[in-house]
């Protein structure tokens, strides 16, 4: 059963299209992540799917049910915002207890709830302090006790994890994840940190410019990305793109090796000229360009660094090669194809 | 050997004519001296002779400095124009403030909407504000005038009342407390507007998303989210206002006088007439600084739970 599905969604503003016919439907109890770049429509269809704005057209279901109309108190979603949201007047206590009293429960009901949420997110202690007495990972909680006792259809996600720090953000990650998995509520989370979206996404639809570009698992976007916008969102660095015969061939940096490393048939050789290196302690970049080959920015080498680097020096060229099974093809458009000698066949 | 030397000499930092005056020590007190003149000598040396005035014998006619201890506070208490002044003063004061800030914070609702000639209402609404006083009091006494009321015409025009018995504005004593009422808190109402407007952009769009998506309608929003969060942004406005209004006498001055028979008279207007007017200094301190320690204590409350209310 599908929880949330919309229908060549759309919505303008002035003449911009900030979403631009987005169809998706999110399984039940599925964490989906939506991934793009800053300013590519992804907020706006967590808005749109909140009831906080309106689309331009398009429907959006809930549960089977066309929800354009029905405010957003009504639509038995729960949203966790950027900046988290929190009342600053309320206590921790009364910020979960909010939304329990705008739909009248009783004063023991909500008691419950909020020490069961609050017990569930490790908070207890925090309930009577006002969030600015809060640390951004204990903000981030309280947000996210709000958000669960309602028994939200839906949990709409927008970059809760932007504000903390990058420590924290690890540990927040995975929490988050088996906390979805615990209350097994449908999520959708709205990052553009490809390491979030591939390390907690059941699936992934990356957008951009307000089109939906591929929607899949996280190793299906990053193995078989549908076309070089994909290609080039996600990895770091990312996928290799030169100019073959029209199109684009594309390659991971951790596929393309020095010659002498891979063995058996099948493989590509390529003239490699190295121009850098990055030393990042468990890996090595080597940037450069390749022999015969146009590309729009440096070409990537991603090699493990216990890999002693023998012969290889900056400004030298030295002959590398790519598995063929590794070697994606795009077209004029830059949407994925097989390649020339299939298509040849 | 002598380059050896002078590269060795420590070299002398080159001299500035601004040395002095880069130093904060001396600067600092620099830029805060003339404000400290300015209350000094012309807040703090008249509000102190005030309080000698009022415990002295002092008037124009005798301009003695004899000490005459809180006599003249109890005879200002034993006057019965001073009580029902007293009485004009908090119905003024109180039935200002509430106006004004209600029609503030609806003038403010009104104009976070998105409406062509926004910026043009938003400049506009500041011109109770910023004309002088006395030119749109003026503006007033035509609009409350006997013959010419031009709302007394309206009223008449659209037949909610009768011609042979037009309101007199400023001359009946409960309507003349509605008409000062009127243009004190139509005075009040832009500074209302300011105040919620930068109070109602000061709340997060987040906070009152995450309220709209908690189910908050429009009234639980306003008054469980906004206004709360709000709060010290308007009490402040509404510490200002009360003061503003308690020490002011302008607006009644030029619309009544005080009159018809003491019926508008605050303690500005009384203070002016007893003090100035009649010379009677002493009298006139005593009731001008009547209010002062209740003004004072309230001032401190406020100032205290606005500290404990701070978010």
């Amino acid at each position: 059963m599908a929880a949330v599905v919309v229908k060549d969604l759309r919505k303008v503003f002035g003449d911009v299209a900030a979403l631009d016919g987005v169809s998706l439907s999110v399984r039940d109890g599925e964490f989906l992540v939506l991934l793009g770049p800053s300013g590519c429509g992804k907020t706006t269809f967590l808005r749109i799917i909140a009831g906080l704005e309106r689309q331009t057209s398009g429907d959006v279901l809930i549960n089977d049910e066309i929800v354009n109309d029905i405010t957003p108190r009504a639509r038995g979603v729960a949203m966790v915002f950027q900046s988290y949201g929190l009342y600053p007047h309320l206590t921790v206590a009364n910020n979960i207890a909010f939304p329990l009293r705008t739909q009248g429960t009783t004063r023991p009901e909500i008691g419950r709830k909020v020490e069961w949420a609050a017990g569930l997110l490790g908070i207890d202690h925090l309930l009577h302090r006002r969030p600015r007495q809060l640390s951004g990972g204990e903000r981030q909680r309280v947000a996210l006790a709000r958000a669960l006792v309602r028994n939200p259809t839906v949990f709409l996600l927008d970059e809760p994890l932007s504000n903390l720090d990058a420590k924290l953000r690890a540990s927040a990650r995975s929490e988050l994840k088996q906390f979805q998995q615990k209350v097994a509520t449908t999520t959708i989370y709205v990052t553009h940190d490809q390491v979030e979206a591939m390390g907690m996404g059941d699936r992934i639809a990356v957008i951009d410019h307000g089109k939906l570009r591929q929607v899949g698992t996280p190793s299906a976007i990053y193995d078989h990305p549908a076309d070089d916008f994909v290609a080039s969102f996600l990895g770091t660095p990312p996928m290799n793109l030169v100019e073959h015969s029209g199109g684009l061939l594309g390659f991971r940096p951790e596929h393309f090796l020095p010659r002498e490393m891979l063995d058996g048939a099948a493989l590509s050789e390529l003239l490699f000229r190295i121009d850098r290196m990055e030393y990042l302690g468990s890996e090595r970049i080597l940037y450069g360009a390749l022999d015969g080959f146009q590309a729009k920015c440096d070409v990537a080498a991603k090699l493990p660094a216990h890999v002693p680097l023998s012969g290889i020096r900056a400004g030298e060229w030295h002959k590398f090669a790519v598995r063929e099974a590794e070697l994606r093809y795009f077209d004029r458009d830059g949407r994925c194809t097989v390649s020339p000698k299939e298509q040849a066949r | 050997m002598s380059a050896i030397a002078e590269a060795a000499a420590p070299r002398r930092p080159p001299r500035s004519r601004f040395t002095t005056f880069d130093r904060l020590e001396v600067l600092g007190p620099l830029f805060i001296i003339p404000a400290i003149l300015y209350v000094v000598v012309l807040v703090g040396l008249p509000f102190l002779l005030a309080l000698y005035y009022s415990v002295s014998a002092y008037s124009i006619f005798n301009p003695s400095w004899t000490f005459v201890g809180l006599k003249n506070f109890r005879e200002v208490i034993d006057s019965e124009i001073f009580r029902r002044t007293l009485a004009n003063t908090l119905i003024f004061t109180i039935s200002a403030q509430i106006i004004g800030l209600l029609l503030g914070k609806i003038g403010a609702m009104l104009l976070m909407q998105e409406f062509p000639g926004r910026r043009l209402a938003r400049a506009l609404i500041v011109l109770p504000w910023a004309v002088p006083v006395s030119l749109a009091t003026l503006a007033w006494v035509w609009m409350f005038d006997s013959l010419y009321s031009v709302i007394n015409w309206t009223l008449v025009a659209a037949g909610l009342i009768d011609p042979a018995h037009r309101p007199q504005w400023l001359g009946q004593e409960d309507l003349a407390m509605i008409a000062v009422v009127t243009v004190h808190a139509w005075r009040l109402f832009p500074f209302g507007v300011v105040i919620f407007l930068a109070g109602f952009t000061s709340v997060p769009q987040d906070v009152l998303d995450a309220a709209t998506i908690d189910g908050a309608g429009f009234w639980r929003r306003n008054y469980q989210i906004i206004l709360p969060i709000i709060a010290p942004i308007i009490m402040i406005a509404l510490i200002f206002g009360t003061v503003f209004t308690f020490t002011d006498l302008s607006v009644v001055y030029l619309l009544t006088k005080g009159g018809p028979i003491n019926s508008t008279q605050v303690l500005g207007t009384l203070a002016f007439q007893v003090g100035i007017l009649s010379g009677d200094v002493a009298h006139g301190a005593a009731i001008c600084l009547f209010l002062f320690p209740f003004l004072l204590v309230a001032v401190i409350l406020l100032l205290r739970s606005l500290r404990r209310r701070e978010i």
